[in-house]
């Protein structure tokens, strides 16, 4: 029921998600991207889960978790490089480039 | 078989071998015991010899038709190539194992008082202990394969005593030349080698020559390249035509090696590789035809070089070159028997004259360092009625004079008329070999002059060393002069060794061969002479040989010699004669100088510099810089430009697995 949309509403996100990694420059969009493709993933495992079985079901809890401590631990990065940078703009972010 | 005195055979090399380990580690050591190195030197080669005799009378006893091979280990097991260190033990190698260790042993007692003041002494009797090793391993071995590594041990030693003074860069060059000739000759040896295995499947002696026969096509393209190649590395061992310039330079050694190796055992090796390959040659006619023509000409080449040599050891390296000649137009012809009896009468009377020279040189040596004269002690102009001060010398160097000028009864006469008569023979048949047999004559005409010629000059007429010299002048002592008076006896008697069936002999050396010859024999019958004819060419021999002498004898006038300090420059073909006919020249001229250039030129400059330096090593060098640059370029540390990478690969994969 609703595969095809479902998918096709989860390649859109996907899609927009990468391309926000891509092209934006602040480490907080492009964070928000990130989520943007996870969650974008979500829907397609709960799409399937309704014809393969309950366990993409299940996977999107294990997705939802990791996603959280991630923010968490991002966050704190991202907050980390702004008390030290006063920029969250990656590309004065450089100081491994050779 | 094990029980048999034969199985001792692998003493006969493994005891020269212990004094090259004994007397090598003395000269490493620096211990200067001369007694102890004179013992372990010596003693070895008598200690071998005593073994050959016994192995040669249980050969002889056993009478077997078939060699007896030892068989060691397995050397080169590769596929089907299965080659072992092996020996064999039949009449052939019997032979020439007595005449090493026999006049090996003469010649290392003669050393003993020739080296006496060396400084290297220890290194000289290591090396040349060394050498026997190699000439027995030749000799003995069941297989090409080892013959090659006695082939080329006795090639190194050769190399390590002519440059055996080698602080002089005259000796140090000779050494060199002698090494490089051999080289060439070597090559040839290796493809022959390389040929057999391919067309018998074996390099072993026993199976190839059971299998050539039906493997080999006689008279085709494969066993005619095989035994010219063969004879290649034969012209360089035993210098013959066209690389024969080595052996008169190979004279820059000490006089006892120039007696050993360069004109009793090792220059002989390649008359016996050819006498142990008669199978393969009686296969090929084309090829006999070219050993015996090159033998022939060689014999008259460098009897016409020795007629105007001044330095007694060249006159005697020449004649060397000269009766290597003869054997090779013996073997060549067929006569395997002549060519190895000649073989064994040479190795008497050419190691007896060389020893002889030896003991002119070291009296006149002693004579110049007493009173510090830089004259040559070699030049023979320098020399003259040596018979007063060196009576034992000169009677013993007369013997071999008769002997190598063929006068009956010395043995020399026997040895070269067999030849001689053998290549007659051949003539009845194949008319070309009436060429070959008339270069033999004219040979032996100079052959008794050149000879005469040294030993009036040396020993006759007035002395021209010096009024001071000549009171130092002295007789050598006993260790030198008694060992030639033995190889004065062989010389003198050595043709009982295979006296012809027309005066009353046996032929035993043949008949001794037989069993090694025989195969050979049975493939190109030889032609058989009347008595008559057999008559008439002794006669001519005897003739030609007595007509040497006296021309000598008359035509030299030993009063109008001077000193060499003070001679004219020879004119006319005198001095193309003296000057070797210019072949060194020539060879300097076509082969040595344009080889230099294009080393120098060419693979220097060109290949060398500009292709392995610059292209080769410098370029690849410059070739990983370049990469490496373009690939540093895809490092920008751009996070966004990384993130683009990775996405487009994740879809280049996505496509290529979705499609």
């Amino acid at each position: 029921m609703f595969l095809g949309p479902s998918l096709a509403v989860s390649a859109v996100l996907f899609a927009i998600g990468t391309a926000g990694v891509l092209l934006r420059r602040n480490a907080i969009v492009i964070f928000m991207c990130v989520e943007l493709m996870l969650n974008a993933v979500n829907l397609t495992f709960v799409a399937f889960a309704q014809r393969l079985g309950v366990s993409g079901q299940i996977f999107v809890f294990f997705v939802m978790a990791v996603a959280a401590a991630e923010a968490a631990v991002g966050l704190a990065i991202i907050i980390a490089v702004y008390r030290h940078k006063e920029t969250v703009d990656l590309q004065h972010i450089n100081l491994l480039k050779g | 078989m094990t029980g048999s005195p034969l199985a001792l055979v692998w003493l006969v090399p493994a005891l020269p071998l212990l004094g090259f380990v004994l007397n090598g580690a003395l000269a490493l050591g620096g211990i200067r015991v001369k007694r102890l190195v004179s013992v372990i030197g010596v003693g070895s080669l008598l200690a071998s010899f005593a073994v050959a005799v016994v192995v040669v009378r249980a050969l002889a006893q056993a009478h077997a038709e078939a060699p007896v091979v030892f068989h060691y280990w397995d050397w080169i097991p590769v596929g089907t190539l299965q080659v072992g260190y092996a020996l064999q033990v039949d009449p052939l190698s019997a032979v020439m194992m007595l005449i090493v260790t026999g006049v090996g042993a003469l010649i290392h007692i003669f050393s003993v008082g020739y080296m006496h003041e060396d400084a290297g002494y220890a290194r000289y009797f290591a090396y040349l202990n060394l050498f026997v090793f190699f000439m027995l391993t030749l000799v003995l071995g069941a297989n090409f394969p080892v013959t090659f590594v006695g082939w080329e041990g006795v090639g190194l030693c050769s190399y390590l005593l002519i440059g055996f003074w080698f602080s002089e860069k005259v000796n140090a060059d000779a050494g060199k030349k002698a090494f490089i000739m051999n080289r060439i000759g070597d090559f040839g040896f290796l493809v022959a080698m390389f040929l057999i295995w391919q067309h018998t499947g074996s390099l072993d002696y026993t199976t190839v020559f059971a299998k050539a026969p039906t493997a080999l096509v006689a008279g085709g393209g494969v066993v005619t390249a095989i035994t010219l190649f063969l004879f290649l590395g034969c012209t360089g061992k035993s210098a013959q035509i066209p690389l024969y310039t080595w052996l008169p330079d190979a004279m820059a050694g000490p006089t006892p090696v120039s007696a050993l190796i360069h004109a009793a055992t090792m220059v002989t090796a390649g008359v016996f590789l050819v006498a142990r390959s008669n199978v393969l040659f009686a296969l090929a006619p084309t090829a006999q035809a070219v050993v015996a023509g090159v033998g022939a000409l060689t014999a008259l080449f460098a009897a016409t070089i020795a007629l105007k040599q001044w330095d007694i050891k060249r006159v005697l390296a020449y004649s060397t070159i000269s009766q290597l000649g003869y054997m090779f137009l013996g073997v060549g012809t067929g006569a395997m028997a002549a060519g190895i009896f000649h073989l064994a009468t040479h190795a008497f009377f050419k190691a007896l004259l060389f020893l002889g020279s030896g003991s002119v040189i070291h009296a006149m040596h002693h004579a110049y360092h007493a009173t510090r004269s830089h004259e040559d002690a070699q030049d023979m102009r320098n020399m003259g009625g040596l018979r007063r001060t060196l009576p034992w010398t000169a009677a013993l160097m007369w013997i071999a004079t008769l002997a190598i000028a063929g006068i009956p009864p010395f043995s020399g006469f026997f040895s070269k008329d067999e030849i001689l008569g053998a290549a007659f023979a051949r003539g009845t048949v194949q008319p070309g070999w009436y060429l070959f047999w008339g270069f033999g004559l004219v040979a032996a005409l100079l052959t008794a002059f050149y000879m005469t010629r040294l030993m009036l000059y040396t020993f006759h007429g007035p002395n021209r060393t010096g009024p001071q010299e000549e009171v130092h002048l002295h007789e050598a002592p006993w260790v030198m002069t008694g060992p030639l008076v033995v190889l004065g006896a062989l010389s003198l008697a050595g043709g009982l060794l295979n006296l012809p069936e027309l005066v009353g002999g046996h032929a035993w050396l043949e008949r001794w061969l037989e069993p090694v010859t025989g195969a050979g024999a049975a493939l190109s019958a030889a032609p058989v002479l009347s008595h008559t004819t057999e008559w008439m060419l002794i006669a001519i021999a005897v003739a030609i040989g007595l007509a040497g002498i006296i021309g000598a004898v008359r035509l030299l006038d030993l009063t109008a010699l001077v000193p060499a300090r003070s001679a004219a420059a020879e004119t006319g073909l005198g001095r193309v004669l003296w000057k070797k006919w210019y072949v060194d020249e020539l060879y300097d001229a076509v082969i040595v100088r344009p080889v230099a250039w294009l080393s120098r030129v060419v693979l220097w400059r060109v290949v060398d510099v500009g292709v392995v330096d610059g292209a080769g090593v410098n370029g690849a060098a410059g070739l990983s810089r370049i990469l490496g640059w373009l690939a540093s370029r895809l490092q920008t540390g751009e996070l966004g430009f990384y993130a683009i990478v990775f996405v487009v690969g994740v879809v280049a994969v996505l496509v290529k697995a979705l499609r």
